[in-house]
């Protein structure tokens, strides 16, 4: 009888550190949304459609830091992703077995990097490289949108690119696990109709889509919510363009310079409302992206429930 | 061209720009690495590690208060993570089929996945909005934050890995599940476990966004903890943004430390999950 009154207590003291967990969650949802009353007040929902970010008249419009989240994310992921593919089915389906874990520690390393450091890099060695590429662009180019504007090498092009250096070990490395657990019988059957060796992996990647588009969505996550190098880099001008050239601002950016000089209330509250969106669309982006992996996972496990213990999927 | 020989060549193409993929992801590896060791190291002396920063125009100084301060700083983060993020875990790993625990584990990734400037707006509000100063404690906070996730999957992760034989003979032999738990299963997974913390500490190590508005910056030695606080990665930020050569110089110097800390970080911890692997192998 002892026992299991000791078990009982065992599972509730060691269960109030997993409600901490959802404490956490629960309580920068609220923290945030206290912290930007002032602003939700006063503005509304015309906060997220005004482009004029204007402290000194207490204006403020996060319409510019929006664009400029989702266009340089969406900008890193179309670089990012074919690389982060192609690593990942390289180091899983063609290396030799001897290169798989030194390419796979390598490519981690880049995720190892901190911001600060690919900042830094971006600020001293991109940057010079990128102004001279925008200074030999043809005049017939520059009359193109994506690659109009001044040649000052920081803008939204270097800060794309910073940004899905930094995406692809995410992405890489959830794609490679994903790919890793294809049953080897797709492949098999693939070969045995006489497939060749790339129509072979189009076949596990098949099999795996959805967790794919989970690992892409993770990497997607991680360049939403990028701050140092991008901060460093994209020019800091709260502009709206599609133009590659220009300086522009991104949400986190625009807290990261602005937060410590926000004088007044107000101010402080716009800034943190910024926060409260990026948060928003961070969790969104981020539960879809483990659902979709999760769910390719537990097939896996279901498929072969008898022989296989079930295994969780890595955190990354 | 028969149909044969051209789904050959395109097989061959198509593995051909996978491995390209690799090489195009290893270059921007290799020059970071490059420029980080030649312009780091080429500023690293003495007096780096030993002076605080100088006013601007006069030359020399160094970082010795913001590489304490990283430290203090990180140490207050794994005070705090560690027990939350460790208990957690074995909350997960001892009940891990109920729905409260997939709850707990799908909110601990989704938070791993919140950018740490948003972690570092919340320690704000909670430490340094309420007493009005920015301190050492609010930034040890928010880094613990972004720790907690990352410590606790990989304490269940590992304690999953804890052959089940011995919990049945901690059980066996009348042990309550508390007592096999904390006297066996743990003991059993505790290097493991400490190599994913000192990972998370090498992670958190190098995190920018979060301290610029919690434990601040500070150009003196200081060590009290309820004062704003130094750090090497603020410090390098604000280096490289200022328009002195001698501080890009300096702000190279503490980018190459910060490196270097958390290369011997990561691979130690590499070597040890590959000493771990070998001793349980039957």
């Amino acid at each position: 009888m002892r026992r299991s009154s000791d078990d009982r207590l065992f599972r509730i003291v060691t269960g109030i550190f997993p409600m901490l967990v959802l404490l956490i969650a629960v309580g920068i949802a609220f923290e945030l949304s206290r912290q930007s009353m002032l602003s939700i007040r006063k503005f509304g929902f015309e906060f997220w459609t005004g482009r004029t970010w204007d402290p000194v008249a207490g204006v403020f419009g996060g319409l510019p830091f929006i664009w400029g989240t989702l266009y340089s994310s969406l900008l890193a992921l179309i670089l990012s992703t074919p690389i982060a593919l192609g690593i990942a089915i390289f180091i899983s389906e063609l290396s030799p077995r001897f290169l798989r874990q030194p390419l796979g520690y390598l490519t981690e390393l880049l995720a190892a990097i901190p911001s600060i450091v690919y900042g830094l890099w971006g600020v001293f060695v991109l940057t010079p490289i990128v102004r001279k590429l925008e200074l030999f662009t043809p005049d017939w180019l520059k009359k193109v949108p994506l690659f109009s504007g001044p040649p000052l090498g920081v803008g939204m092009g270097t800060a794309a690119i910073i940004l899905s250096i930094m995406v692809v070990p995410f992405t890489s490395s959830v794609a490679r696990e994903i790919l890793k657990n294809v049953p080897s019988a797709q492949r098999e059957a693939a070969y045995a109709l006489g497939a060749t060796r790339w129509e072979a992996i189009k076949v596990a990647i098949g099999y795996g889509k959805t967790g794919i588009i989970g690992a892409i969505m993770l990497g997607l996550g991680r360049a939403l919510g990028e701050t140092m190098a991008v901060t460093m880099v994209i020019g800091n001008a709260p502009v709206i363009s599609t133009s590659l050239f220009k300086p522009q601002y991104t949400m986190a950016a625009v807290i990261a310079n602005e937060f410590t000089e926000a004088a007044d209330e107000l101010y402080l509250h716009a800034l943190i409302e910024i926060g409260l969106l990026l948060f928003i669309i961070t969790i969104f982006v981020n539960a879809l992206s483990r659902l979709l992996i999760w769910s390719t996972q537990q097939r896996r496990t279901s498929v072969f429930a008898l022989t296989a213990p079930e295994e969780e999927p890595v955190a990354a | 061209m028969s149909y044969a020989t051209r789904r050959k060549i395109v097989s061959k193409i198509a593995e051909a720009l996978c491995a390209l993929a690799v090489l195009v992801a290893l270059v921007p590896l290799a020059m970071i690495l490059f420029y980080v060791i030649t312009h780091g190291a080429s500023a690293l002396n003495w007096a780096f590690f030993t002076h605080t920063p100088r006013p601007v125009g006069e030359p020399g100084g160094g970082m010795a208060n913001a590489i304490v301060g990283t430290l203090i700083l990180i140490g207050l983060a794994g005070l705090f993570a560690v027990p939350i993020g460790m208990i957690c875990g074995i909350h997960l790993a001892e009940f891990s089929g109920t729905k409260f625990s997939s709850v707990v584990r799908f909110a601990a990734d989704v938070l791993n996945g919140v950018p740490s400037i948003v972690v570092g707006i919340f320690a704000y509000g909670l430490v340094v909005y309420p007493i009005r100063r920015f301190s050492a404690v609010a930034g040890g906070i928010a880094l613990g934050l972004l720790m907690i996730p990352i410590v606790v999957r990989t304490t269940e992760e590992l304690l999953r890995l804890v052959p089940p034989g011995l919990r049945e003979g901690a059980l066996a032999l009348g042990a309550s599940r508390s007592r096999a738990v904390f006297s066996v299963i743990v003991p059993a997974a505790l290097p493991g476990i400490l190599t994913g913390i000192l990972v998370a500490l090498a992670r958190v190590a190098g995190e920018t966004a979060p301290l610029l508005f919690t434990s601040f910056n500070n150009t003196y030695w200081s060590t009290n903890i309820m004062q704003p606080m130094a750090s090497l990665t603020v410090q390098v930020f604000t280096y490289a943004i200022s328009p002195y050569d001698d501080w890009h110089r300096q702000a190279w110097a503490g980018a190459f430390l910060l490196v270097m800390i958390i290369l011997s970080l990561s691979i130690a911890a590499r070597l040890a999950v590959r000493r771990l692997e070998r001793m349980n192998r039957p």
